[in-house]
Order: C-alpha cells, then sequence, then structure tokens
C-alpha cells in the first residue's frame, strides 16, 4: 500500500496530542510501519498545533508536506483553514464545529470569519462534525478529541483495529467508558 | 519488543542500552526531552540538569577521565557555549566512551539562529555521526560510544527538529553494563600543555586518518543501488525524505559526515550519470567532494535554509531539470496559503512575567532581552524588548549601551532565573566590578520554563528528585557587589512601577528581581480565587484585554447599554493574579472565592 498521511491540527490543549498517540499505536499494533511528526515550542502558549502521522508497509519521511495528507482533521474551525493548503487536492476534510477565537479577534483587533466552513467545503470534501456537543452530551466536553478520533478511524477505514482494547490499556481507568463511547460516536459521525 | 519513539526518546533509550552511567545537559529545544527521559534510568544513570552547556560538557568529559560511559546534550547554540572543551577534549581523547549530541534546529522552529553543526566536527576534529530515523538514533549511541573507545575521541551525534521530534519504531534491548575503569592519570596525554598538545595535535590527525579508513569500510557509510541516471548523497533525516522524493534513485546514505569516506564517495559517484547531494543548511558535504574535483550539483537547486521537507527537496530537482509528475503542481498549492488569523503566543493565564512587563511598557525604558519566556515582551502588547540575542546576552548589551553614551531613555536588561544561573551572573559580576550604570531585571519564576519547565539551582529538587538547596537570587546579587537589589510581586502592578522607577532613578548597579513562580511547572497551579467581571461596571473600554491579553479572557454577546461587548473570565482559567482588576478604570472587576 502507498504511505497515508493523517494532519491532525488545533490549538494547544485540545488533546491533539493524545489522539494522535491512540492512533499511531493502534497502526503500530495492527502491523504497520508508523512515523509521526509533532510541533513542539511556543505551540502550548495559545498557538497553533499540528500532529502528523504517517502510516504504511515502509515509510519515510516523518513530515506531510503541502498538498499532502490524504485526510485533515481539524479539532477547530479556524485551524482547517489555515492547514487545507497541506491536503491533497483529493483528500478530506474533518472538521470539529467549535471556535476558540485568537487573540486578535479577542482584543477587537482582527474579525472571527463566519463563513469558513463554507470556505472549505468550496476546495475540499468536507465533513463537519460536532464533537464538543457530542462530547458535552457524553458528560465531559474535553473527549472531543477521541470523538474526532473515532471520526478519522471511520474515514480511513480503520475500523477493523480494536480501539476499544486499546483505550482500556492507554487511558486511565475512570475514563474508559466514556472513551469507549466518544470513539464510537465519532465513528457514526462519518459516512 | 518494538515501541514508538521520538528521535529524543530513542537516544535517551540508547543511553541506557550502551551503559552510559553519567549524563549532563543544560534544556534546549529541540534537545531537552532527551536528558528528561534518560532520567527514567537515573537507578542506572547519574544524570543532571547543569547550570550551561560547557559546564555540562565539560562534567561529562570528567566522567569520562573517570573511566565511565557518558553523554551531554544540547541544541545548536548550546553547542556555541561548549564549544571549548568540546575542542580541547579531541586532543587530549577519552578514557570512558562520550557522546556530545548536538540538536539542530534548521528552519529555527525554537531557535534565534541557525547554524550547521557539523562544522563543530571539522573544527575540533571529530566524528560526527546523523541518524535518520529513531532505530538509528538509539543504535548510533552505542555506535558513537564503541568508536569514542576504538579511537580514543569524543564522538558528536547529530540530530535535528526533524528527528528529534519525530516518532518511529524502535526495537528495545538489553542494557549492557561498562564498567567504571577508575580515573587514569597521564599527564602528557591529558595536560594540555603547549608541548604535550603539540604531540597530541599530530595524533589527532593520525586519528582521524584511521577514522576515514574507518568510515570507507563501514556499512554506517551505506550505497544502495537504485538507478544508474540519478545518484544522491544525503545523511539524517534529510535522507529519508530525500528518497521519499527519488524512491528509484541510486543512494549513498552518510552516516558519518566527518571525515567523510571519500574512497566511498569517489565509487560512488563514478557508478552514476549525474550525482546529487541533498544536505540541508550549508554545502558541507558538497564543498568536500568539490574540492576532490567530483562534479556534483547541491546549492545550485537547493536551498541553503529552512528545514528540508520532501516538497523543498522536489523542487530542487525540478529545478535540476528532472521531471518529478507527483511533485510538479507543488508550487502551486505552496503559493496560495488560506488566509486565517494568526495565533501568537501569548503570556498564560496568571503568568508571573505580566504585570512586570506591563510596568516595562508603561515606563517605555530601552530593553537588552534574553532567552526565556519574556521573549513574548517582543510581541503585542508591550513590544518593549529591543535587543534579544543569546543566553545572558542581556547584561553586558544593557552595560555596552549606557557606556556607548548618553541615552534618552533608561536602558535595563530582563533575564530570567535559569538564564541568569546560565550566564547572565559573569555579566552583573562584571558591571559591579567596572562600576557599570545597569539596572537587571530578573524574572524569578523558579524554574526553567520555555523548554519545559526543568529544575534549576533555583529550585527545591534536581533532576534525579533529590531535594536541593534553592540558591537566593539576591543573596548572590550582593555577594557580587550590588547594593541595590529589590524585590518584588509581579501581582502588584503598582510595586512593580515603584520598583522600576526607584532601580532607574540612579547611577550604579542595581537589581529588580521578581517572585512567584511559573503557573505552569513544576505543576499548574489551581488557584482558589479566580477573577470576574462585574457586567453592570463594566463600561465595555477593553483596557483590560488590550493590556493583559490574557488567555483566560473571553467576548460575549452581553453588551454595555451603550452597545460595547462585555468581556468575561473563564473561570478554569484564570489563577486569580488580579492584574487586570488593578488596571480596570471602573473598579468593574473583582476577586472572588
Amino acid at each position: 500500500m502507498t504511505t497515508k498521511s493523517v494532519l491532525l491540527v488545533g490549538v494547544g490543549g485540545q488533546g491533539t496530542i493524545l489522539a494522535s498517540k491512540l492512533l499511531t499505536t493502534g497502526l503500530m499494533q495492527a502491523g504497520y510501519d508508523v512515523k509521526m511528526s509533532e510541533i513542539h515550542g511556543m505551540s502550548q502558549r495559545g498557538g497553533s498545533v499540528s500532529s502528523q502521522v504517517r502510516y504504511g508497509e515502509k515509510v519515510l519521511s516523518p513530515v506531510i508536506e503541502p498538498g499532502g495528507a490524504d485526510i485533515l482533521v481539524s479539532f477547530e474551525v479556524m485551524e482547517a483553514l489555515r492547514w487545507l493548503n497541506y491536503l491533497k487536492p483529493t483528500g478530506k476534510v474533518i472538521v470539529n464545529q467549535y471556535q476558540l477565537p485568537p487573540m486578535p479577534v479577542i482584543t477587537g483587533e482582527a474579525v472571527y470569519a463566519a463563513d469558513i466552513i463554507e470556505d472549505l467545503r468550496a476546495h475540499a470534501d468536507v465533513t463537519v462534525v460536532n464533537a464538543a456537543a457530542i462530547a458535552s452530551e457524553l458528560g465531559n466536553p474535553k473527549a472531543m478529541n477521541i470523538v474526532l478520533l473515532g471520526a478519522i478511524i471511520k474515514a480511513m477505514q480503520l475500523t477493523d483495529i480494536d480501539w476499544e482494547q486499546l483505550i482500556r490499556e492507554t487511558v486511565k481507568p475512570a475514563f474508559v467508558d466514556l472513551n469507549i463511547k466518544a470513539v464510537h460516536r465519532g465513528m457514526e459521525a462519518v459516512e | 519488543m518494538k515501541a514508538l519513539l521520538s528521535g529524543n526518546e530513542a537516544i535517551a533509550r540508547g543511553a541506557y542500552e550502551y551503559g552510559v552511567k553519567v549524563a549532563s545537559a543544560y534544556p534546549g529545544t529541540p534537545s531537552s526531552e532527551i536528558l528528561k527521559n534518560t532520567a527514567e534510568y537515573k537507578d542506572v544513570i547519574y544524570v543532571e540538569w547543569a547550570t550551561n552547556e560547557k559546564v555540562a560538557t565539560e562534567v561529562a568529559i570528567g566522567a569520562s577521565f573517570g573511566g565511565s560511559r557518558t553523554m551531554t546534550t544540547m541544541k545548536s547554540a548550546g553547542a556555541n557555549v561548549a564549544c571549548d572543551p568540546l575542542v580541547a577534549f579531541t586532543h587530549t581523547g577519552v578514557h570512558g566512551g562520550f557522546v556530545m549530541v548536538i540538536c539542530g534546529d534548521p528552519g529555527m522552529a525554537s531557535s534565534s539562529t541557525e547554524q550547521d553543526d557539523r562544522y563543530f566536527a571539522k573544527l575540533a576534529r571529530c566524528p560526527i555521526l546523523e541518524p535518520s530515523d529513531s532505530q538509528e538514533a538509539k543504535e548510533f549511541v552505542g555506535l558513537a560510544l564503541d568508536l569514542s573507545e576504538k579511537f580514543d575521541i569524543p564522538v558528536i551525534l547529530r540530530s535535528t527538529t526533524g528527528l528529534s521530534h519525530s516518532k518511529s519504531l524502535v526495537e528495545l534491548g538489553e542494557r549492557t553494563e561498562h564498567e567504571c575503569k577508575g580515573f587514569e592519570r597521564n599527564i602528557p596525554k591529558y595536560c594540555l600543555l603547549p608541548a604535550y598538545a603539540r604531540k597530541l595535535r599530530t595524533w589527532l590527525l593520525e586519528r582521524e586518518r584511521l577514522l576515514t579508513e574507518w568510515g570507507n569500510e563501514s556499512d554506517i557509510n551505506r550505497i544502495e543501488p537504485g538507478c544508474k541516471e540519478i545518484g544522491i548523497i544525503s545523511s539524517g533525516v534529510t535522507y529519508q525524505a530525500a528518497k521519499e522524493v527519488m524512491p528509484n534513485a541510486s543512494f549513498l546514505k552518510l552516516g558519518m559526515t566527518f571525515p567523510l569516506p571519500m574512497e566511498k564517495i569517489k565509487k560512488f559517484a563514478a557508478s552514476v550519470d549525474k550525482l546529487f547531494v541533498v544536505e540541508e543548511l550549508e554545502p558541507f558535504i558538497e564543498e568536500h567532494i568539490k574540492a576532490a574535483g567530483i562534479p556534483v550539483i547541491g546549492k545550485e537547486v537547493f536551498p541553503m535554509e529552512g528545514e528540508f521537507t520532501p516538497d523543498r527537496i522536489a523542487a530542487g530537482f525540478i529545478k535540476a531539470g528532472i521531471d518529478l509528475p507527483r511533485w510538479k503542481n507543488m508550487a502551486e498549492i505552496v503559493a496560495n496559503p488560506p488566509k486565517s488569523v494568526p495565533r501568537l503566543p501569548v503570556q498564560c493565564a496568571g503568568c508571573p512575567h505580566r504585570g512586570i512587563s506591563m510596568a516595562i511598557k508603561k515606563l517605555d525604558l530601552n530593553v537588552c532581552g534574553d532567552i526565556g519566556c519574556y521573549d513574548l515582551i517582543t510581541l503585542p502588547p508591550f513590544e518593549h524588548m529591543h535587543t534579544d540575542l543569546e543566553m545572558g546576552g542581556s547584561v553586558g548589551n544593557a552595560i555596552g549601551v549606557n557606556r556607548a553614551g548618553k541615552q534618552d531613555k533608561p536602558t535595563v536588561a530582563v533575564i530570567g532565573d535559569s538564564t541568569f544561573f546560565h550566564s547572565g551572573m559573569t555579566g552583573l559580576l562584571n558591571a559591579a566590578y567596572n562600576k557599570s550604570n545597569l539596572t537587571l531585571l530578573i524574572f524569578n519564576n523558579s524554574i526553567t520554563g520555555m523548554t519545559g519547565g526543568q529544575f534549576n539551582p533555583g529550585t527545591e529538587y534536581t533532576l534525579s528528585g533529590v531535594p536541593a538547596d534553592p540558591v537566593s537570587i539576591p543573596e548572590i546579587c550582593k555577594s557580587l557587589g550590588v547594593k541595590d537589589v529589590q524585590v518584588v510581586d509581579p501581582y502588584d502592578y503598582n510595586a512593580c512601577l515603584d520598583a522600576l522607577k526607584k532601580a532607574t532613578s540612579h547611577d550604579g548597579v542595581s537589581v529588580v528581581m521578581t517572585n512567584r513562580p511559573c503557573m505552569l511547572y513544576p505543576k499548574k497551579y489551581v488557584a482558589p480565587q479566580k477573577c470576574e467581571v462585574v457586567a453592570d461596571k463594566c463600561i465595555g473600554c477593553h483596557i483590560c484585554l488590550k493590556q493583559c491579553t490574557c488567555p483566560a479572557f473571553e467576548l460575549t454577546e452581553q453588551t454595555t447599554d451603550k452597545g460595547k461587548l462585555i468581556p468575561r473570565i473563564k473561570a478554569d482559567e484564570c489563577v486569580g493574579c488580579t492584574i487586570c482588576a488593578q488596571i480596570c478604570p471602573k473598579d468593574a472587576i473583582r476577586e472572588v472565592k
């Protein structure tokens, strides 16, 4: 198989790293060669973050180049727009219906455009997932990262991997049930 | 068993498996996680955060003299600091195996400068190894230590951000112990008096010749036959990216880029029609090949700056006239980045740097800055750090600004606690000794914050978890000869203003130190008290938002009677520092328990 590239983007603190850790562990256990690259540095101070996951028989470069992602999964609406040029022309976008206004918007120097999702649709095949609402419904808004992991699993046709078992092995016991529910709800959110 | 490890985690694993007994380092992105992960093996490896990279290197050299396998790690800028002991150490050679890990940052994701660390190897004349993935990162630690002992030479292991911060699969092994051989007395070998050092220099060049022979034979420099038309020489993580772009080409993958295996390079060059060198930053390999009279294409088509992602490498080959259908449209995609609002980093909610930063701006001081989270003073809303070069530089720079002539505004230096210990103290001593005019602001948040919260001499623990005696910065300053030392609470805005006014009001040396800890490290601070906006007092002037740029603020739909949006403070983010309340002109922000 050719190497697949999954680009997860969001804002520091949204849990992209845990989602990509679960994803890569599942892929590794399924026998794929896997590489993953993270943006570090000042990102945790409110910056834009990305995790790049590549998997296949033999993965070479750990990074995804512009125009190279099979799927762009954005944990925040505006971040999808920021990273859109990393998507392959045939790639898919999954975007979380969730906004975190950047500081220039909060201080009134810039505007958070209202029609970003329409802009995205003009360029790519977009699925909007209301992961924030789903996670809140499940009792913990922070589980939105796992809802989005479920969406990736479905979109990349990785449902054969035993994600439930992996969640049991990886997350704290108190959060296992929540995360299993979240991953299933994420899968259901993608056609 | 296989594990998915970052390059940094794999280097730490290598230190464990290949018998390192002592590891000393100073943190710096992208190298910091190596020692943090090495500390997982603290039962068998002594680990420490040193005060700076020079000291770390000297400790590691000492451990080699003492007869054990040893490692030091640092970022590129740290290698500049550690260069002095390295150059000396290549002359004497080792007793226990020694590896110096230097993590470069092409593209400057988190660095002030972009530099090619392979020149350290050439300058010091020691071997440099360049792993291309995490498995090699682990194995090359062992190889570096073996080479170090076999050829009696320190060895550099070079990583870059692309390797240090990417994960790939690693086969884990057991630890092999290397018993401490004991301190070796050998004055002509270990004392660099000129008479001894001249002989050691001759012997150093002989060792380099032997290493070159080894490199010509070893599989660490590997020919991977492909099509005859194109041959590519590459190394490190760049090799992986080049192979991604040109899967059918012939490759000479160099695992050791100094000394270069020129015989193997000549053989490879003769086997292909067109030879390329794909290397990030400087034409280091290319110049050696050209000097040998071998035609090669390198920096004519590939850039001298930035990280080599596959698309940038592809652009170089296209420029050289090679047809690459998969990459052809890349230029168009990259040329049209979508528009969105930037997300610049901001100070954390409750950051102890906020109040004093606002006071600096209010008094409109000239600021010579340093390396740490307080670099954010360069950005909006503060924009009051006017120079910012390298570790410890602020102190000497501010002394010099004041020596240059009478300035229209007071000039101060800003430094953090860890950077002060690293190389700010000597500058302050210089100021006191030479009776300079200097106000030094020490932003003491009791942690090495920007690199991820490492302990330092001002904290209560060491890296291995042993309780430490935190050093008193005011006492250091006094003992260096500073008479005017003030300690100020950075959560008290007016106190910050007063302290700065007093310190800058007289000639001579003064110090102002803040005394609140970092909000994130060593663990995230959860405050019992919060602030909230009193909606019926708020006039929607947004002074709080604009001056604090605190991430705890958000705007809601709620408006004043004049239609201005009323800010809200997110209770789960606010830590109750009250700076916003102190600057609110209408007293519309209050503390709640």
